[in-house]
């Protein structure tokens, strides 16, 4: 199968005068993995954050599944949506944070059943079972009535992973989801996106481990200066790099 | 120092006097505490001063605690009160949420609703209270007939305005306005304090935009919001006190009206200071649970109530009693000190 689910083309983001993406070009299929790798500052993240319009672009776009994000085409014609559409837009595009942003005054079961019950309506009743179910499947079946507070970083990242996963998306983005953890607490989460991966969920992952991104990656791409430089499968992209750039960066991480 | 023997030991001795040697047991040795003459003796004055005015207190005539036991919880006197709490209740509930309104408003993506509320705190801010209320008071010479219609076209019902706003209307309205202004500053200062990733997570999960406010940002900014709101509460129950202007029977105005009939001016004083200090602890009180509860989550494990801290430390009295009674198992004081 090779239907695109996500699909960015010619995708231009400035922030004021700095130029952060410039043309950038991605396809994710369904059920794969794509790591984005790249040196900090090269349009990483705010390539995720556009995808679920966290950012608008300033040129280009993005669908997803093939829905438009953001926009509504009417001919020639693209009309930006209203927030209360694109918040619904949204509940199809899980999104892991680097810094987690669980809800600190909510109990770990609450910042799962929140999302399902206020954007998707689901009856409270559901929405726990489904809760109870996630937070078992990353491990943490006994924090329910913890605050996050009270959690370790990994434990933190593995509840917002789930309170991702409590909305059914069709794509999970993870930003740099390991990045602000201890080092022995990085392999708790990647194990919990390893196992997503073998599941078949799609996803796009920002992260800096490439240990990782060889094991789990069904395509690496690598970024830099706000276009993507080299994409393909990891033994393409982290053993025979073609690009100079690349390799000056793998030379740096490896 | 100048040590004559080798076999000195380390540290200073006493002057002119041969130190002998450190014992090997370290029991051996006597800890004096250090003497703080000076701190004794600024305490000793303190406590003079504090007993020579609480004695003027009770002894001094001039204060009459026949006349203040006589009408502190007289008819009159407790209605006041009423009146007191009922305009604080209400200046507090509907200041706080047009300030909440006007907060909002600033904090809006849109020009206009800036400014508008930004005008209106400026405003506000800038007009004294007590000449507001006046300003209200004679509101009828401003705008007689109140009514609803179409803006700049014809009126469908209209009333006369002093029928409907009355004197603890205006006095309502003047306290809520004023309220309002200095409300959504601080529920702007809660907002702002929330960290932005609150809102990108909410807006990441397409919660919808009221709730991403209600349930996710003001929680949050209520930990931000309550001290300083607290202050503003108590500060508009004692402001309560300048609706004397416009007759209102609330507490000071029906102390004024008592002394002013029999000249008993200082106890009536003080029934308006108890009734103040009074209403003040409860809201204080009332302050710290509520504070506690937007506490949630943000520690790891919260700090006993002072009511849980009593009852713990009165908990700790009976087992040590107990164990002094039981003369088998003798009670001994966190180890041996001699």
């Amino acid at each position: 199968m090779s239907d695109v689910m996500v699909d960015v083309r010619g995708v231009h983001k400035s922030f004021g005068p700095l130029e952060v993406l410039r043309g950038v070009d991605l396809r994710v299929r369904a059920g794969e993995v794509t790591v984005v790798l790249g040196p900090s500052g090269s349009g990483k993240s705010t390539l995720l954050r556009t995808i679920n319009h966290l950012e608008k672009v300033n040129r280009g776009w993005i669908s997803i599944d093939g829905e438009l994000i953001g926009y509504r085409r009417s001919g020639n014609r693209l009309h930006e949506l209203k927030e209360k559409d694109v918040l619904k837009q949204r509940t199809h595009i899980g999104f892991v944070f680097q810094n987690f942003n669980l809800f600190p005054h909510l109990t770990v079961l609450d910042n799962l059943v929140e999302a399902p019950v206020a954007a998707l309506r689901r009856p409270r009743k559901e929405a726990v079972e489904t809760a109870r179910r996630l937070l078992a499947r990353v491990g943490l079946a006994d924090k329910a009535d913890a605050y996050p507070r009270q959690l370790s970083g990994g434990q933190q990242q593995r509840v917002a992973i789930a309170r991702a996963l409590a909305l059914e998306p069709k794509v999970l983005l993870f930003d740099e989801p390991t990045s602000a953890l201890d080092p022995e607490l990085v392999g708790e989460v990647l194990d919990v996106i390893k196992d997503l991966a073998r599941t078949g969920t799609t996803m796009i992952v920002v992260t800096h481990e490439i240990g990782f991104a060889r094991e789990v990656a069904d395509t690496v791409v690598f970024m830099d200066g706000g276009v993507v430089v080299e994409q393909g499968p990891p033994s393409a992209v982290l053993d025979e790099p073609q690009h100079e750039r690349t390799r000056a960066f793998l030379s740096k991480v490896l | 120092m100048a040590s004559t023997t080798d076999t000195a030991p380390p540290g200073p001795a006493a002057p002119g006097a041969q130190a002998p040697p450190l014992p090997d047991d370290p029991a051996g040795l006597k800890v004096v505490p250090a003497r703080h003459y000076a701190r004794w003796a600024a305490a000793a004055a303190v406590v003079v001063l504090v007993a020579q005015f609480t004695h003027g207190l009770a002894t001094n005539p001039v204060w009459e605690w026949d006349v203040f036991r006589d009408y502190v919880l007289s008819e009159t006197i407790v209605q006041a009160v009423w009146v007191t709490l009922q305009l604080t209740a209400y200046a507090t509930v509907l200041g706080f949420l047009l300030g909440t309104v006007l907060a909002f408003m600033r904090l809006s993506r849109s020009p206009v609703l800036q400014t508008v509320a930004w005008t209106y705190i400026w405003i506000f801010r800038s007009i004294p209270m007590i000449v507001q209320l006046v300003f209200w008071f004679n509101l009828s010479a401003l705008y007689d007939r109140l009514g609803f219609g179409i803006p700049f076209g014809p009126v469908f019902w209209s009333v006369d305005s002093n029928s409907i706003i009355g004197t603890i209307g205006a006095a309502v309205i003047g306290l809520t306005l004023h309220q309002a202004a200095y409300a959504a500053e601080i529920v702007r200062g809660g907002v702002l304090a929330v960290d932005e990733g609150q809102l990108e997570a909410a807006a990441a999960l397409g919660i919808p935009r009221l709730r991403q406010i209600r349930r996710i940002v003001l929680p949050q900014a209520m930990r931000a919001i309550l001290p300083t709101a607290g202050n503003e509460i108590i500060g508009l129950l004692k402001g309560t006190s300048v609706v004397y202007v416009m007759s209102i029977g609330e507490l000071f105005y029906q102390v004024q009206v008592i002394y002013g009939r029999n000249g008993r001016v200082i106890p009536l004083l003080l029934v308006a200071t108890a009734w103040y200090v009074v209403l003040t602890s409860l809201l204080s009180v009332a302050q710290y649970y509520v504070e506690r509860r937007y506490a949630r989550g943000a520690d790891r494990t919260p700090p006993p109530t002072p009511l849980q801290r009593a009852r713990r430390f009165v908990r700790t009295l009976r087992a040590e009693a107990g164990r002094r009674h039981r003369p088998v198992v003798p009670f001994k004081p966190l180890g041996d000190i001699r």
